[in-house]
C-alpha cells in the first residue's frame, strides 16, 4: 500500500468497517484468525451490508458471508483486474475523487511499454539479471525519485517493507503533463484501460474458476456500494501477502479502491489485518534487514557511501517525505546521543551497509554455508513456521551457537535431539555441534509495554506480576546483553567498537531483576527537542542535530510527557472513533488520507458519510478524527513552482506522503516487477498462463539448492494444489497453542482437508491417514474429507485442493508434522515474502515411510533445482 | 416466560430471572465460549481425541464441558447466501438448559442440585455425592460425572453463579466475539430474540426458529434458549424434550412431609454425629 | 459451629424455616454456596492489558491473587474488542500459566546429547563473550564490490513480531551497534 497511498499501514480501523455497505474479504479467513475483529463485520452485516468473500475454501468466514466466491489459488490479481475493467468498461468510478485525488490523468512517459505490448513483461527487463530497468515507468517530461524505502540499481532486487510508510518520490512539484479529461492515450487512465482490458468476466471465469455470474455478482455489489452515499471496504491478509506477486495483489484492491472513491473515508479503505500482536510494530521499529526505525532505509554500501550521498539517495523533496533529513538525523542523535554531532557526519558511518538479500531466507542457507555462525531467535519458531522448515533446521544445525528466547522448548531450540532428518538419518546429534541457550522469557503480562496493533494503533499493556525463575523480557534480556558486551569491550582503540561504546545506552532500571523501563525506551522513541523535553509531532524534527527522535512516525505518541498508548478512556465515554483510547500512528489519525472523504473543494460527499471537511468559517479541516492534512490548508490551495515538502501538496490533494499528494494507479516507481499488477501464474501453478506467455513472475526471487529443491511446473506427478493456513484454535507455528491445553484439546492432531471427489480419486479414507509429497518432503496427516474442500474447474478441468493447517510440529502436547516443511522457498520479489499460499503436490492415502525409506519416498518424485523462468 | 420451579423459596429475595440466548446465526464457530467457561470455572481440559467431525472436537457437554459448540456441514441451500449455492456449516454454542421444571433438580437427593434466587440451577460440588440420579434425569444430557482429578462429583454449567453474585456476566458471554451469546433478563432476552428471529423469517431464512423459549413446552422452557436455522436433531438436540419426573411433582410433595414428621429424631443424630 | 447454629443449617428445618419444603432452592444451599463470590473479588490488584495472540489489539484485564495470575478475561472498555475474546484470548491465563512454561535456562553444549542447567548470569556471559568472538571473526569492513560496510555477516537475528515495540527498537539499536544487518521478524514469513 505504500506505493499506491503513501504509507503502508492499514488505512482504516476496524471499528470503522462497521459504516461500510459492503465488505469484499479476500485472502483472509478473517472470522477464523480475527475473531473478535469480526464483530464489526458482523455489526455491518446486522446493519445491511453485503458480505462477500472470495477465496479457494469455504471457511467460517464464507459461512457468515453472503457471498462465497471459490477461486483458486494464486488467481487473485486476474479476479480483481476483473473489477478494475467492469469498473472502467461501465463507467463506475467516482469521476471527481479520480480525476482530483488520484494519479489517473498524468501522462507516462513515451517509452513506457504494457504486458499487452511485450505479451507479460513491462518495458525494461532484463533478461540476464531477471529484474527490470524502471526508468521508462516514470510521468513523462520529469525524473521520478525512487521511494524513500530504497532504489533499483546495482542489481539489488526489491527491498521495501510491506507494511512500512514508503512514497513515491517526484523530484519536484506537480506533474508536467496531465489531461483532465482522461483522454490522452498515454495517461495513466488510458493505460490502465488498456493494460486491464482483456480481464473480462469470461477471462476471469476461465482463470478463476468461478462463474461470470458470481464474479460480475461481486464487482456490481462493490460498484452499488461506492460513491457519494456510500462506501466499501476490502480486507485482506496474509493470504495475499505470502505469494510471489503479493505486493501485486494489495496495489489492485488499491486502484479498485481509488478507482471507486474507497479511501480516506468511513466505512471504505483497505483493512491490512496483520497476524501477530506487533507486527506492525516489529515493522515500524524495523527488526528487518533494509530499513531503519519509520521506513528509513538502510544505507547501501555502495550507493550510501556517506551521508551526503545516502540523503542525495534517499530524500525527497516534495510531500512530508521532503524533511526526510531531519527523521534521519534525528534517529542517529538518538541512537549515538552527544557523539552524533555534524562534524562526524552525526555518526552515519557507524551505521553498518547492506549490498543485498540479508532477508531470513539468504540466511538460513547462509547458515548452512557457514557465512551466519550464531543466531538469536526472539520469540519465533522457523523450524517449523517457515517455508521449507527443513532448510531452516540444516540451518540451526550448522551453526556455532544459537541463543532462543521462548516461553516455551520450541522446536528451534530441541532440534538437535528431535528434528525429523534425526529420524531420516541426514542429521545425528552428537554431529551437531551448536551451542545452544535457551534463555526462558517473560510473558506480556510479566512485563509493561506497548504492541501496535492491525490498524496502527499502540496500546500499552501494563505489567501485572515479575516473572518467576529465570524468565526475562526482551527488554532486559537486549539492555543487559548491551550492557555486558560494552563493559567487555571498555577501553578497546578498534575502531569498529566505536559505534557500539559510543551508543546511547543509559536506560534506568528498577526492581530487584534490574529491569529496564519500558516507558524510558518510548519516550526515546517519541524523541525529544532541545530543552530535552517530548515533542509533540514529527513537523518539529530538525535536521541540525537540535532534536532526537528514535522514529518519526511515532513522533507524538509522548507528547505533552504523557504516554499516550496507555490512554484507557472507555470507548462507551467516546465517540465511536476513541481517539482518546491509546494512539494511533501517525498523530493519532484513525483513518488515514482523510481528507478524502470531503470532495475536492472540501466539502462532505454526503451527509451519510462525513467525516473530515473544511470548515470556511473556522478556515481550518474538522470532524470526527484528527486531519490527515495540514489542519489550515485550505482545498483550493495551489503551491508555487519552487515549493518543498508539505508546502508542494496541492488542497486537493490528500495522500500527503506522495510526491505528488495523490493516489497511484499507476505506480510509476517503487515497484520492482511492474507498475500496474499483472496476472502470473504461482511458481509451482499446474497451470499456463492464458494472457501471457510469460507463465510466472519474471522477477520473483529464487533459490535453488540441493535444500531447496522446486517441483517441475507443470508436472504429473504433482497433480493437486494445495495451501497451508491457520485455524482459530491455534496460533502460527503453536509455540503459543500446542502447548496450551484448552486450546490443544479444541484441534487436537494434524489434519488435512480434501473434498470427496478427491478422496475417491486417490482411495482417502475419512479418518485416516494420507501422505503429503512435494520436492521438499513428505508428510502424514489425518484425513478430514468435507463438502467445504470444492475442487475448482479451471479451463474446464477440476483441479483439488489439499488443506493444510501448519500448527503442528515435533513437540507440545498435541504432536504432527509441519506443513510449511512442504514449500519452497520461492519469494516476493519486493518484500521477500515467502509463498506459502499455493503450490503444486501428490497426496497418497496411508502414513508416511519412517527413517531413510522417507527420503526415498521423496526422491521418487521428480524435483529440480533449476530456476526456470 | 414463567418462574422456575424453586424460586418462590426465595421470596422477597428472588431476582429477575436470568439466562442466555443463543442466536446461532451469528455463530462463527470460534469456540471462545468453551475456553472461557474453562478458564473461569477451572474446568479440567478433557483430552486431545481428534474426531474428524468437522471442527468439532469437544463432541458433547459433560461434566468437563460445559459449554459446546456443535458444526454441521449440510448439503442444503443457505438462504443467508445470495444467489444459487447448495451447501451451508452450521455452528451452535450448545449449554445447559437450566429448565423451568429442572428433572436433576427433582430427582437429587442430596440438596446437591437447586434453584438459585434467579432462576438457574446449580450444583454444589461439596454437596454432590455422586450418586448420578441427575443423570438420567436430563432430558439433553448434560450431566456427567467428573471422573478426572478423582472428584466424582456431578458437574454442569452453573450460569456463572458466582459471578451472577457481583453482577458480572457469565464469562462465556461476555467473550463471545460477535454476541452470539447473549445474556440477561429473561423475559428482555425472549423478547429480542423474538424479534430477531422474526426479522430473519422475513429476510427469506423460512428456518429460522426459537427452541425452547416456548413456556408451553416440555420442560415449561429453558433459561437458555436458541435461535436454530433448522431442525433441532440437525444440532443434537431433542425435538420435543419433556422433563421425566414430569408426573412425579405430587408424589415429591408427599416425600417431604413424611420427611418433615421424621424431622426431630434426626435433628439428635444429626447433632451427635459432630461432637 | 456452635449446636443452636449447626441446628440452624439442618436441611430439613431450613425447608420449613425458609419455606422451601420440597428442598430445591434457599434451604439447601451449603455454606460455601451462601459465601460464593467471583474470585476476582479476592484479587490484590487488576492491570489493563493486551492479548498477545493476533494484532487485533483485544483489551485484557489480568487479575492477580496470592502473587499468581488467578484470571484473564476481555477489557470491556476496549472501543476495539468490547470485552470480547476469542479462544486463544480467552485461554491466556493457561497460556501464562501453561505446565509448558520453562522457566530455567537451557544450556546444551556442542555436540551434546542432553540439555544442562546454567545460571542465567553466566549464560548472559557466555551469550556476551560469543558476540564479541564471532564478530571479531567475522568483521567484514568491505563488500565483495569493495565498497565500504564495517559489519559483521556472522550473527543474524529472528523475532519481534509477538515482542513490544520497545524491545523491538532496543533489539534494532543493539544490533546497528554491533553491526548486525541480518535483523528479520516474522512480517516475512
Amino acid at each position: 500500500m505504500g506505493t499506491s497511498f503513501g504509507r503502508g499501514g492499514a488505512t482504516t480501523f476496524q471499528q470503522d468497517l462497521a459504516n461500510s455497505d459492503a465488505i469484499l474479504i479476500m485472502g483472509s479467513n478473517m472470522a477464523e484468525n480475527h475473531p473478535v475483529g469480526f464483530q464489526w463485520v458482523m455489526e455491518a452485516r446486522l446493519k445491511g451490508a453485503t458480505v462477500m468473500h472470495v477465496d479457494p475454501r469455504f471457511t467460517r468466514t464464507s459461512a457468515m458471508a453472503n457471498l462465497h466466491v471459490p477461486i483458486r489459488a494464486g488467481s487473485d490479481i486476474a479476479f480483481l483486474g476483473g473489477i478494475v475493467n467492469y469498473i472502467l468498461e461501465n463507467e463506475r468510478w467516482l469521476d471527481e475523487y479520480v480525476k482530483h485525488f488520484t494519479n489517473a490523468p498524468v501522462i507516462i512517459d513515451e517509452r513506457f511499454q504494457d504486458t499487452e505490448d511485450l505479451d507479460g513483461f513491462f518495458s525494461g527487463f532484463d533478461p540476464d539479471k531477471r529484474i527490470y530497468d524502471t526508468s521508462t515507468w516514470h510521468y513523462a517530461g520529469m525524473p521520478v525519485q525512487e521511494t524513500a524505502g530504497e532504489r533499483a540499481k546495482g542489481g539489488t532486487k526489491g527491498e521495501q517493507s510491506g507494511h512500512g510508510a514508503q512514497a513515491g518520490h517526484l523530484a519536484h512539484g506537480e506533474p508536467p503533463e496531465e489531461d483532465e479529461t482522461l483522454q490522452h492515450p498515454r495517461c495513466v487512465f488510458q493505460l490502465l484501460k488498456k493494460h486491464y482490458r482483456r480481464y473480462t468476466p469470461e477471462m476471469v471465469s476461465q482463470i478463476c474458476g468461478c462463474t461470470k455470474e458470481q464474479f460480475l455478482e461481486v464487482a456490481e455489489t462493490l460498484c452499488e456500494n461506492s460513491g457519494r452515499e456510500r462506501t466499501s471496504a476490502i480486507v485482506y491478509s496474509v493470504g495475499w501477502t505470502q505469494h510471489t506477486v503479493g505486493v501485486q495483489y494489495i496495489r489492485t484492491a488499491a486502484i479498485i479502491q481509488l478507482l471507486l472513491g474507497n479511501i480516506g473515508r468511513p466505512g471504505g479503505g483497505i483493512m491490512a489485518l496483520r497476524g501477530h500482536a506487533s507486527i506492525q510494530g516489529s515493522t515500524d521499529l524495523a527488526t528487518l534487514y533494509n530499513v531503519l526505525p519509520g521506513y528509513l532505509p538502510m544505507p547501501h554500501a555502495e550507493k550510501d557511501t556517506d551521508l551526503a550521498s545516502y540523503l542525495d539517495n534517499h530524500a525527497g523533496t516534495t510531500g512530508w517525505w521532503g524533511h526526510f533529513e531531519a527523521y534521519f538525523i534525528s534517529q542517529l542523535k538518538s541512537f549515538w546521543g552527544a557523539n552524533s554531532t555534524e562534524d562526524n557526519d552525526f555518526c552515519f558511518d557507524y551505521l553498518p551497509k547492506i549490498d543485498g538479500d540479508h532477508s531470513t531466507y539468504q540466511t538460513a542457507m547462509d547458515m548452512i554455508d557457514r557465512k551466519v555462525r550464531g543466531f538469536f531467535l526472539f520469540g519465533e519458531n522457523p523450524a517449523v513456521g517457515s517455508a521449507n522448515s527443513r532448510l531452516q533446521r540444516f540451518g540451526l544445525a550448522s551453526l556455532d551457537w544459537l541463543v532462543v528466547r521462548d516461553f516455551v522448548e520450541i522446536e528451534s531450540a530441541s532440534f538437535w535431539k528431535d528434528a525429523p532428518e534425526l529420524e531420516t538419518g541426514e542429521l545425528k546429534t552428537e554431529e551437531i555441534g551448536t551451542e545452544v541457550f535457551f534463555v526462558p522469557a517473560a510473558s506480556h503480562v510479566e512485563k509493561d509495554g506497548s504492541f501496535t496493533n492491525t490498524q496502527r494503533l499502540v496500546q500499552w499493556h501494563f505489567q501485572a506480576l515479575e516473572p518467576e525463575g529465570d524468565c526475562r523480557s526482551d527488554l532486559w534480556f537486549v539492555y543487559h546483553l548491551g550492557r555486558k558486551i560494552r563493559e567487555k569491550l571498555a577501553g578497546s582503540n578498534d575502531p569498529r567498537d566505536r559505534p557500539i561504546l559510543d551508543l546511547t545506552w543509559q536506560y534506568a532500571t528498577s526492581g530487584p531483576l534490574e529491569e529496564p523501563s519500558a516507558d524510558q525506551v518510548l519516550r526515546e522513541i517519541n524523541g525529544i527537542g532541545p530543552d530535552g523535553k517530548a515533542l509533540g509531532t514529527y513537523a518539529d524534527l530538525k535536521p541540525d542535530g537540535s532534536t532526537a527522535c528514535g522514529c518519526w512516525i511515532y513522533c507524538g505518541i509522548y507528547g505533552d510527557e504523557e504516554n499516550k498508548a496507555a490512554r484507557k478512556k472507555p470507548g462507551g465515554e467516546q465517540t465511536w472513533v476513541a481517539s482518546n483510547w491509546a494512539w494511533a500512528w501517525p498523530l493519532n489519525r484513525r483513518i488515514l488520507y482523510n481528507r478524502a472523504s470531503a470532495d475536492s473543494k472540501g466539502r462532505p460527499w454526503s451527509e451519510r458519510k462525513k467525516y473530515v471537511w473544511w470548515d470556511g468559517r473556522k478556515k481550518k479541516w474538522v470532524g470526527e478524527d484528527v486531519p490527515d492534512f495540514q489542519e489550515d490548508k485550505p482545498p483550493t490551495f495551489v503551491p508555487t513552482d519552487d515549493a518543498k515538502a508539505e508546502d508542494a501538496i496541492a488542497g486537493d490533494h490528500p495522500f500527503i506522503l506522495q510526491a505528488d499528494g495523490r493516489g497511484w494507479l499507476f505506480a510509476a516507481a517503487g515497484l520492482m516487477d511492474g507498475p500496474l499488477p499483472t496476472h502470473y501464474e504461482p511458481h509451482e501453478s499446474p497451470f499456463d498462463n492464458p494472457l501471457y506467455s510469460q507463465r510466472a513472475n519474471p522477477t520473483r526471487q529464487l533459490s535453488p539448492r540441493a535444500e531447496n529443491p522446486y517441483n517441475p511446473a507443470p508436472s504429473d506427478a504433482y497433480p493437486y494444489v494445495f495451501s497451508t493456513y491457520r485455524l482459530t484454535e491455534h496460533h502460527t507455528a503453536g509455540g503459543m497453542s500446542r502447548t496450551v491445553p484448552y486450546l490443544a484439546e479444541l484441534q487436537p492432531e494434524f489434519f488435512c482437508e480434501v473434498s470427496p471427489g478427491l478422496a475417491k480419486e486417490r482411495g482417502l479414507e475419512h479418518g485416516g491417514w494420507a501422505t503429503i509429497i512435494t520436492s521438499r518432503t513428505a508428510i502424514e496427516a489425518r484425513v478430514l474429507v468435507t463438502e467445504r474442500m470444492k475442487p475448482i474447474v479451471v479451463d474446464g478441468r477440476p483441479v483439488h485442493q489439499v488443506g493444510v493447517p501448519y500448527h503442528w510440529g515435533t513437540r507440545g502436547l498435541t504432536k504432527g508434522d509441519s506443513g510449511n516443511d512442504l514449500f519452497p522457498g520461492a519469494l516476493d520479489p519486493i518484500v521477500h515474502t515467502q509463498e506459502v499460499r499455493a503450490a503444486s503436490c501428490d497426496i497418497q492415502p496411508g502414513r508416511r515411510p519412517r527413517g531413510k525409506a522417507l527420503r526415498e519416498l521423496v526422491e521418487s518424485y521428480p524435483s529440480t533445482v533449476e530456476a526456470s523462468a | 416466560m414463567k418462574t422456575a420451579d424453586g424460586v418462590e423459596t426465595y421470596g422477597g429475595e428472588a431476582q429477575p430471572r436470568l439466562g442466555f440466548f443463543t442466536d446461532t446465526s451469528v455463530c462463527i464457530g470460534c469456540k471462545a465460549c468453551e475456553v472461557a467457561c474453562k478458564e473461569w470455572n477451572l474446568v479440567p481440559e478433557d483430552g486431545l481425541a481428534w474426531t474428524g467431525h468437522s471442527y468439532d472436537n469437544t463432541g458433547e457437554l459433560n461434566a468437563n464441558t460445559w459449554r459446546h459448540v456443535a458444526f454441521v456441514e449440510q448439503q442444503a441451500p443457505d438462504p443467508i447466501k445470495r444467489g444459487k449455492n447448495d451447501f451451508r456449516w452450521l455452528m451452535e454454542s450448545d449449554v445447559c438448559k437450566h429448565c423451568t421444571h429442572a428433572g436433576c433438580l427433582d430427582v437429587c437427593p442430596t440438596g446437591a442440585i437447586f434453584r438459585t434466587e434467579f432462576g438457574t440451577v446449580v450444583i454444589q460440588d461439596d454437596v454432590c455425592n455422586g450418586c448420578g440420579y441427575c443423570i438420567t434425569a436430563c432430558p439433553f444430557g448434560v450431566i456427567t460425572k467428573r471422573e478426572l482429578g478423582g472428584d466424582g462429583g456431578m458437574h454442569k454449567c452453573t450460569l456463572c453463579y458466582d459471578r451472577l453474585q457481583d453482577g458480572m456476566e457469565p464469562a462465556c458471554a461476555k467473550a463471545c466475539p460477535t454476541d452470539s451469546i447473549q445474556f440477561g433478563p429473561l423475559d428482555e432476552l425472549v423478547e429480542r430474540a423474538r424479534q430477531r428471529c422474526g426479522d430473519l423469517v422475513e429476510a427469506g431464512v423460512s428456518e429460522a426458529r426459537l427452541y425452547l423459549a416456548d413456556e408451553n413446552d416440555g420442560i415449561g422452557g429453558a433459561g437458555a434458549f436458541f435461535l436454530l436455522l433448522d431442525e433441532p436433531e440437525v444440532y443434537g438436540l431433542p425435538p420435543q424434550p419433556v422433563v421425566p419426573t414430569k408426573n412425579l411433582r405430587t408424589i415429591w410433595g408427599a416425600a417431604a412431609v413424611a420427611a418433615g414428621a421424621l424431622a426431630v429424631g434426626v435433628a439428635a443424630a444429626f447433632l451427635g454425629g459432630d461432637e | 459451629m456452635k449446636p443452636h447454629e449447626l441446628i440452624g443449617r439442618w436441611p430439613v428445618l431450613r425447608q420449613v424455616a425458609e419455606g422451601d419444603t420440597l428442598g430445591r432452592g434457599k434451604a439447601v444451599q451449603s455454606a460455601k454456596t451462601e459465601q460464593l463470590r467471583p474470585r476476582t473479588d479476592e484479587a490484590q490488584h487488576v492491570v489493563q492489558s493486551i492479548c498477545p495472540y493476533c494484532a487485533v489489539g483485544c483489551g485484557q484485564l489480568v487479575y492477580v491473587r496470592d502473587g499468581k495470575v488467578d484470571q484473564i478475561e476481555g477489557d470491556p472498555d476496549s472501543p476495539i474488542s468490547r470485552g470480547r475474546l476469542c479462544p486463544k484470548g480467552a485461554a491466556s491465563k493457561n497460556l501464562v500459566t501453561s505446565p509448558s512454561r520453562e522457566y530455567k535456562v537451557k544450556y546444551r553444549r556442542p555436540h551434546g546429547t542432553e540439555w544442562e542447567e546454567l545460571e542465567l548470569d553466566e549464560a548472559m556471559e557466555m551469550i556476551a563473550d560469543r558476540v564479541i568472538e564471532t564478530r571479531t571473526a567475522t568483521w567484514q569492513k568491505q563488500g565483495d564490490s569493495g565498497a565500504a560496510t564495517e559489519r559483521t555477516m556472522g550473527i543474524a537475528m529472528l523475532g519481534g513480531a509477538t515482542l513490544d515495540n520497545e524491545e523491538n527498537y532496543l533489539i534494532k539499536k543493539l544490533a546497528m551497534g554491533l553491526g548486525v544487518v541480518q535483523v528479520e521478524n516474522q512480517a516475512r514469513i
